[in-house]
């Protein structure tokens, strides 16, 4: 039973997404009967490439998610080497992990409320530093070079890519690393830079490779963001897909391939600049500087994670304010008078989307989690090393939703599938499942194995040892997984409504209907309780463990 | 893969008693039948849900459906229509022909052009609805055309939408009165008006209405676009844009995506001027404390495009009698009146109620006093929307000629 888990687990993730490509190639090449296209044909591809602005669209695509996931590469680790241990430090962690839990698009909405000519930035700094009685006509939100789209994807992927590099470290022992090399004459930020940083970067790789991908093929965060004369490929995709004009599906489909080929390509660019960046770093360290640098590299390791928290706050803050807003003319720093109205509307038709969310937000952790814990625990008992057909569970965190979705929906039509709860629980699965693996597969993986060897040597079964003594003290780490497990479920918004048919209403996929209306203040309502349900999640998994161990301080895992 | 799925089903019994997907199709006409047969059946309403009031008043359109039909109404919010139309294809796609999932659509123009050219559609059927008759068809042939198509019956009337500009009182004194003052206008206020950008449909309406006031030729505009010089025609649009585009908003390099999106820009006051496809928006608008109080609305002289939109039943719908008497009661004099209440939503009625009994007649009584809503006789200057081939024709060159440069 236990050995047929990971089996299970590749089948579950594979199948799906191969059959929804599958079907997405179809039209690609203009077959698609219901349609009347029932001969191959590279049409489909003639148009897509004619689409006016086409390699634009693939440019910004590229750039943004590359350049998004450096920079939130480069603030994770400056922090992580700027770290000591001091109250600041921790206080910073502690405000980053809950940023975990806010929705994407909602955090872009705060972005963009910030920012904007009329934002919360200008109405506080007008009339009074700046003269101006009106907004200014500045391009900042949506720039065409896709500025503002990157800021916002950094402001997300940080608090996802510290909290996957946290729960990597501790396997490093970096203080140990650090010491040794501060005993040679290095600056600490420089050691942990040139002793840990190459270390980590491995352990962190296939997160980052995540990011890479979801940054390049972004939806949400790109239609309230990204540049428009022409959006991001992904945003014209989805155009396309909902375009009333039937024909263009097998353009449209014939985008999803590209896109596909985007994020690869922008896979394999990031692989190149490993290259680069490992030789350059091999120089680095190999000259042994042991000073040089140390200040700046500090100062940046804080200052940015501060800058970035602080305008994710003060975003969502904004959110906040425009939920309870009355009429809010420029440039008031507050609005004109505040209201429950909003509130009042949204409250009465909360009650059956937070039921929906939670049940299948709940039911596919579960599972998730089940199936990770068979496979680890698969992979203890055997002893055998990871086995590499793993890699295939990160395939729905690299292919792009948008690519493979549309497809699926097909597939499931012919097997005759009903849209109810249970098969958007299948569909959330897909992003559920590597998502818990990945934040429970290295605390698994290094848990001391004298513990297990010492309960086997009492007469322990190995399954006793496994609910007894390694479920236990696994506890923290178990629970945070859960925890990202709830909070991408929460989130997800395609397979939702396309494997839904749109019956089964979620909290998500209601905020994005009633965006549609742009409403800022019913945005605001919706967002926030959409951010409350997997910060709950997230709450637990920190608290428990410490109601449960209070009388065990080993136990109560990180903060 | 039908055999498959034929298979599935035979093995689970249950789910064939709660379908009827293997019966007939009703007949429209034998209305008593249908009434009978819609009793118990679940109708799955796909319809646009960006607005709060029109969420409510579907809502409220299930509990009185509930009550009087014994039918369960389910309001499938959608982001975009073409979701539903997505849906309804994919399952034609599998050869799911008749158990799907959406039993009415909210729907017009260019989806319901696709959808009925690729035979997606039940009908006909809206003519044989009895409340159909209080539309008085003769007289008002919108309710049977839809962007000049015929609609032939296989969608039923629901409410009328016209360009409506809004402005705040507050910053402009007289708003531009025709597409050309609006050229003047911009110039004299630049970066405080825009259009949401191509291929929105609001956005791509105010290309229409700009290329009726501007050009020579409108007869040309009523028939399919492949009968006419397509450059020829245009040619002063994308003159009147080009000179337009630099006094817009950030100066015409980027556009807002939608009109709910315009709507927002005005509350944050970086526009001044804007326009609506639905009338009572602005009104509802400052109601919600999303505009201020100050809103006015107007319709230029000239008069502004207006259209009619529908709901329709998809080919393959499983509840087609629920659909239909769902679709009845929204033309009904009841439903009609309350929808146009400020109050509620503010959509315009689709039925002549000048030619409807008193007792009707007295249900569309106007009791608002509302600054931001239009005058009651500013909705007659109706222009009829061009074939649905000219809206392609437009964007496909709008996007040809500003994006990416």
């Amino acid at each position: 039973m236990l050995r047929l888990a990971p089996v299970l687990l590749v089948i579950l993730l594979v199948a799906p997404i191969l059959a929804g490509l599958a079907m997405a190639m179809l039209p690609a090449f203009g077959y698609l009967p219901a349609l009347g296209g029932d001969s191959v044909s590279l049409d489909p591809w003639r148009a897509l490439f004619a689409q006016p602005g086409i390699w634009h669209s693939v440019a910004v695509s590229l750039a943004s998610g590359l350049v998004a996931t450096a920079v939130s590469l480069a603030v994770v680790l400056l922090y992580l080497a700027a770290v000591t241990g001091s109250r600041f430090d921790r206080w910073i962690r502690r405000l980053v992990s809950p940023l975990l839990s806010i929705p994407h698009a909602a955090a872009a909405f705060g972005l963009a409320f910030l920012i904007a000519p009329s934002g919360l930035i200008a109405r506080l700094a007008s009339p009074g530093l700046t003269g101006w009685e009106r907004p200014p006509d500045l391009l900042i939100v949506q720039d065409p070079w896709g500025l503002s789209l990157i800021a916002g994807l950094v402001v997300k992927e940080i608090p996802f890519l510290l909290l996957m590099s946290l729960a990597a470290l501790p396997q490093l022992d970096p203080e140990r690393r650090v010491a040794m090399a501060r005993s040679l004459g290095y600056r600490p930020t420089l050691a942990w830079w040139k002793v840990v940083a190459p270390s980590l970067y491995p352990l962190i790789r296939l997160p980052v490779f995540a990011v890479i991908a979801y940054a390049s093929s972004v939806v949400d965060v790109a239609m309230i963001l990204g540049p428009t004369l022409p959006p991001t490929l992904s945003v014209s995709i989805l155009t396309w897909f909902s375009d009333p004009d039937l024909d263009m599906r097998f353009m449209a489909s014939a985008g999803a391939i590209l896109q596909l080929g985007v994020t690869a390509t922008a896979l394999a660019i990031w692989w190149g600049l490993e290259r680069l960046v490992a030789r350059l770093m091999g120089i680095w360290i190999a000259r042994g500087g042991r000073r040089q640098g140390e200040t700046g590299l500090r100062v940046a390791g804080k200052l940015w994670i501060l800058l970035v928290t602080a305008v994710a706050f003060v975003g969502i803050g904004g959110l906040a304010i425009h939920s309870v807003a009355g009429f809010w003319r420029f440039p008031d720093a507050l609005p004109g008078s505040l209201t429950a109205s909003h509130w009042a509307q949204a409250l009465p038709s909360l009650e059956g989307p937070i039921a929906s969310t939670a049940l299948i937000a709940v039911v596919a952790t579960l599972l998730a989690t089940t199936l990770a814990l068979g496979a680890l625990e698969n992979e203890q008992r055997t002893g055998r090393y990871p086995s590499r057909a793993l890699w295939l569970l990160y395939l729905p965190l690299i292919v792009p939703q948008i690519a493979f979705l549309f497809g699926l929906v097909v597939v499931m039509e012919q097997l005759g599938t009903r849209p109810t709860h249970g098969l958007i629980v299948f569909g959330h699965l897909l992003f559920v499942l590597p998502y818990v693996f990945l934040s429970l597969s290295e605390a698994y993986r290094r848990f001391d194995p004298r513990w297990s060897q010492l309960a086997l040597t009492l007469g322990a079964t190995r399954n006793t040892v496994f609910w007894r003594v390694r479920l236990p003290m696994l506890l923290a780490p178990m629970l945070t997984a859960m925890a990202v497990g709830l909070a991408v479920s929460i989130g997800q918004y395609l397979p939702t409504q396309l494997l839904g048919a749109g019956r089964v209403t979620t909290v998500t996929t209601e905020a994005v209907s009633l965006a549609a209306g742009g409403n800022r203040r019913v945005i605001g309502v919706w967002a926030l309780v959409q951010a409350c349900l997997p910060l709950a999640g997230f709450i637990i998994a920190i608290g428990l463990p410490k109601l449960l161990w209070s009388n065990r301080r080993g136990m109560q895992g990180a903060p | 893969m039908r055999a498959f799925s034929s298979r599935f089903s035979a093995a689970l019994p249950a789910l064939l008693l709660t379908t009827t997907g293997l019966q007939a199709a009703p007949d429209p006409d034998n209305w008593e039948a249908v009434l009978n047969e819609a009793r118990g059946q679940t109708v799955y309403w796909y319809a646009w849900a960006g607005e709060q009031r029109t969420n409510d008043y579907i809502d409220w359109v299930a509990e009185r459906v509930e009550a009087q039909f014994d039918i369960e109404l389910t309001h499938v919010k959608m982001g975009d229509t073409a979701e539903a139309v997505s849906r309804v294809l994919a399952e034609k796609q599998a050869g799911n022909h008749d158990d799907g999932n959406v039993d009415l659509v909210w729907i017009n123009g260019e989806n319901f052009a696709a959808m009925k050219a690729n035979d997606l559609l039940f009908g006909p059927f809206a003519e044989a609805l009895p409340n159909f008759a209080l539309t008085y068809p003769e007289h008002n042939p919108e309710v049977v055309t839809d962007f000049t198509l015929p609609t032939e019956g296989y969608e039923s009337p629901w409410g009328r939408a016209q360009i409506t500009f809004y402005y705040d009182s507050e910053t402009v004194d007289s708003p531009p009165d025709s597409i050309v003052e609006l050229l003047d206008w911009a110039e004299a206020n630049p970066g405080r008006f825009t259009y949401p950008r191509i291929p929105d449909f609001t956005g791509s309406t105010f290309l229409k209405q700009a290329l009726i006031a501007l050009t020579d030729e409108d007869a040309a505009l009523y028939a399919p676009v492949e009968e006419s010089d397509f450059a020829a025609v245009t040619a002063p649009l994308w003159d009147y844009l080009d000179a337009l585009h630099p006094h817009l908003w950030r100066s015409g390099r980027q556009f807002p995506a939608t009109g709910p999106e315009m709507r927002s820009l005005m509350g944050d006051g970086e526009l001044a001027l804007a326009f609506t496809f639905t009338p009572s928006e602005p009104a509802a608008a400052v109601a919600d404390y999303e505009l201020p109080p100050s809103t006015r609305s107007y319709v230029p002289d000239g008069g502004t495009l207006g259209n009619v939109h529908f709901v329709a039943i998809p080919y393959n719908s499983p509840h087609k009698a629920g659909a239909m008497v769902v679709a009845n009661f929204l033309l009904s004099p009841e439903a009609q009146a309350h929808k146009q209440d400020l109050a509620v939503w503010g959509d315009h009625t689709v039925l002549d109620v000048g030619r409807l009994d008193d007792e009707h007649q007295a249900l569309f009584a106007l009791d608002q006093d509302n600054p931001a809503m239009l005058p009651a006789d500013a909705l007659q200057r109706t222009l009829p929307e061009p074939h649905p081939s000219w809206m392609t024709a437009l964007q496909d060159a709008w996007q040809a000629r500003y994006i990416g440069n």
